[in-house]
């Protein structure tokens, strides 16, 4: 067996046997990124739909002296409620929401033509039952345009003599926009995934094993240091990579419990794209954990360690956030630069869209030269003698 | 056997070992007395390669340790300055590990472990999560860990720091029978009773420097005093 697959099996072994490392890495890591993608969409899709299509109860009082209106509300999606004795009080007393009360003069007003009075009775300090008045006001005001719009007809006149201004509402915030900047963030979510996954192997098999006073034993077996350093490489590997295929599952479970058709989106979460992603996040799986060991073995304890790699998680968020606020077309250039070339990658994996294969191998290529050059700096810190003196 | 000339070694400005010469011959308990911070535990360390030393030369059973670092570690078996065991692995998996380390083939592994297991007592320990274990039980399992090769010499830095009397007075036996199989034992200590229980041979170190060599009778000799303490405490006011 070689010296490196001794380590590898070592560091594998004990990281089974610590609770921290599980949790992270095949709790919290994978299940964090589709927990809150499915949370946060339910939450955007959630609010349109109460907006649009949900059944509006309202306490209807009067309603036999407008069998008309009613009707017509109903078929807008009111669902009458019988009427009480004291609306006004039930709405201080916050139990109904709003209550609608026909004036009892309505039939005689409307069938003369004469404005015909309802009465809307809120609390406009309730915020939560704001949806629900502007609602009703909307269909009521629509109720009133059309049968007025009637009425000029029948007296031979354009009902566009009384609409002189038509306002068309163009509200940026649609859900798709919401739901596509919350998709830009998907690949940052695999990355953090990846990097949750390997962290705390990272940290407790160097600045740990230095805190624990092992290290010094260790070094002293007849091992070269670069062969303990790739054993310790490939056991983070392994379980940041356990990490990431339990994410990409995960997500694509979840995705059947993402609303993305009311969304008007169609998402390629299915076995496929966890097919393909897995690959072409391997490169970057190794650069993470070089990365991590790295920075692992400069700090002089396991705490130091997690604070520097709290600040280096957040690195692979800058192309997330560049690219969803900045939408540049992609470039063959940018599937050069490591983290981009993958973010661009599983971005257009997500919508379906062909990748070139040409990037996503150029992307491999300097993201794993970038591995070699990062581990060639973590050898050379491993053989100082500073290294394994730890006190 | 283990021969070391002239050994210079400065951390910045602290000059910790200042040209440390002396031999530890096979079959003998060889002891590096000296008081704290005198240099002992770095000469140890350049000894097994850890540190590289700014001048000397060291010699392991006729290898020159700087030219291959790596052939003198695998006929050295070393009890470290620090003892750190995997807390999560039983004593048995941390021996295994160190026996995979140094290349030995998984049944003379599990041999070579039976036998140091059996000679240090710790059968009913073998199984158990080093987590929780004690300070003798500890350095039972670093020196199990660290002799699984069964290598020619034997390198101990303070063996019996923290232990209690009855796990001390184990473990000189313990050393007593490397040096009946003929091994070469080094141990660095700086309290007296160990020299004069254990040694046959003490090399005293002070301020990085060798200020004196020999047996127990020849040092006491030498200071003209008929304690062993009293000659070490003479010895090392002489030293410059």
């Amino acid at each position: 067996m070689t010296p490196a697959l001794v380590v590898y099996l070592k560091e594998c072994r004990e990281s089974l046997r610590d609770r921290r490392v599980l949790l992270n890495t095949l709790l919290l890591g994978p299940l964090l990124g589709p927990l809150l993608f499915v949370l946060l969409l339910r939450l955007i899709v959630s609010q349109e739909i109460e907006r649009a299509e949900q059944p509006l109860p309202v306490v209807v009082i009067g309603a036999e002296r407008a069998p008309g209106l009613v009707a017509a509300l109903k078929q807008m999606g009111l669902v009458q409620k019988p009427a009480i004795d004291d609306p006004e009080l039930a709405v201080r007393e916050q139990r109904i929401d709003l209550a609608l009360k026909v004036g009892a003069d309505f039939g005689a007003d409307w069938r003369a033509g004469r404005p015909a009075q309802v009465e809307l009775i809120y609390d406009s300090s309730r915020r939560e039952a704001g949806s629900s008045v502007d609602r009703l006001r909307g269909m009521l005001d629509a109720y009133g345009r059309r049968n007025g719009s009637l009425r000029l007809l029948a007296r031979g006149l354009s009902p566009a003599i009384a609409a002189p201004l038509v306002v068309a509402n163009h509200d940026l915030a649609t859900p798709q926009a919401k739901g596509a900047l919350l998709f830009a963030m998907l690949p940052y979510m695999l990355m953090l995934t990846v990097f949750i996954g390997g962290m705390w192997l990272a940290t407790d098999s160097t600045a740990g094993e230095r805190e624990r006073q092992s290290l010094e034993p260790l070094l002293v077996n007849p091992v070269p240091r670069d062969r303990i350093l790739l054993g310790k490489l490939l056991a983070c590997a392994t379980f940041s990579t356990t990490s990431l295929l339990l994410g990409l599952v995960a997500f694509s479970v979840a995705g059947h419990f993402m609303p993305t058709e009311q969304l008007g989106m169609s998402l390629a979460l299915g076995p496929a794209f966890v097919a393909s992603v897995l690959p072409v996040m391997l490169p970057l799986v190794l650069l993470f954990c070089i990365a991590q060991i790295l920075v692992s073995a400069f700090a002089k304890s396991v705490r130091e360690a997690q604070t520097w790699l709290g600040l280096l998680q957040l690195v692979p968020v800058i192309p997330s956030i560049v690219l969803s606020v900045v939408p540049v077309k992609a470039e063959l250039w940018m599937f050069s630069v490591p983290l981009l070339s993958q973010q661009l990658t599983i971005m257009r994996l997500l919508r379906a869209e062909p990748v070139p294969l040409s990037g996503v191998l150029l992307g491999a290529l300097v993201t794993m030269i970038a591995v070699v050059a990062v581990f060639l700096l973590a050898r050379r810190h491993y053989a100082s003698e500073r290294l394994a003196v730890s006190t | 056997m283990i021969e070391v000339q002239g050994l210079v070694k400065s951390f910045g400005a602290v000059r910790a070992v200042q040209g440390v010469s002396f031999g530890a011959r096979d079959g003998e308990i060889t002891g590096l007395l000296g008081p704290n911070g005198a240099g002992k535990t770095t000469t140890l360390r350049m000894l097994y390669t850890l540190m590289r030393p700014d001048a000397g030369s060291i010699h392991v059973d006729g290898v020159d340790a700087l030219a291959e670092p790596l052939a003198v570690r695998r006929s050295l078996g070393v009890l470290p300055d620090a003892r750190g065991l995997y807390k999560r692995l039983t004593a048995r998996e941390n021996i295994d590990y160190f026996a995979a380390l140094q290349g030995l083939e998984p049944a003379e592994a599990k041999q070579r472990a039976d036998a140091l297991i059996a000679a240090l007592g710790m059968q009913d320990l073998a199984g158990r999560r080093v987590e929780g274990f004690s300070q003798g039980e500890r350095v039972k399992t670093a020196i199990a860990r660290a002799l699984v090769h069964d290598p020619r010499n034997v390198l101990l830095d303070e063996p019996t720091n923290g232990l209690d009397v009855m796990a001390t007075r184990s473990l000189r036996e313990f050393l007593r029978g490397l040096r009946a199989a003929g091994r070469c034992v080094l141990l660095s200590t700086h309290l007296m009773q160990e020299v004069a229980a254990l040694c046959d041979r003490i090399v005293i170190i002070a301020h990085g420097r060798v200020v004196a060599d020999g047996t127990p009778d020849a040092l006491r000799e030498q200071a003209g005093t008929a304690l062993l303490e009293d000659a070490f405490m003479r010895l090392i006011e002489a030293a410059p």
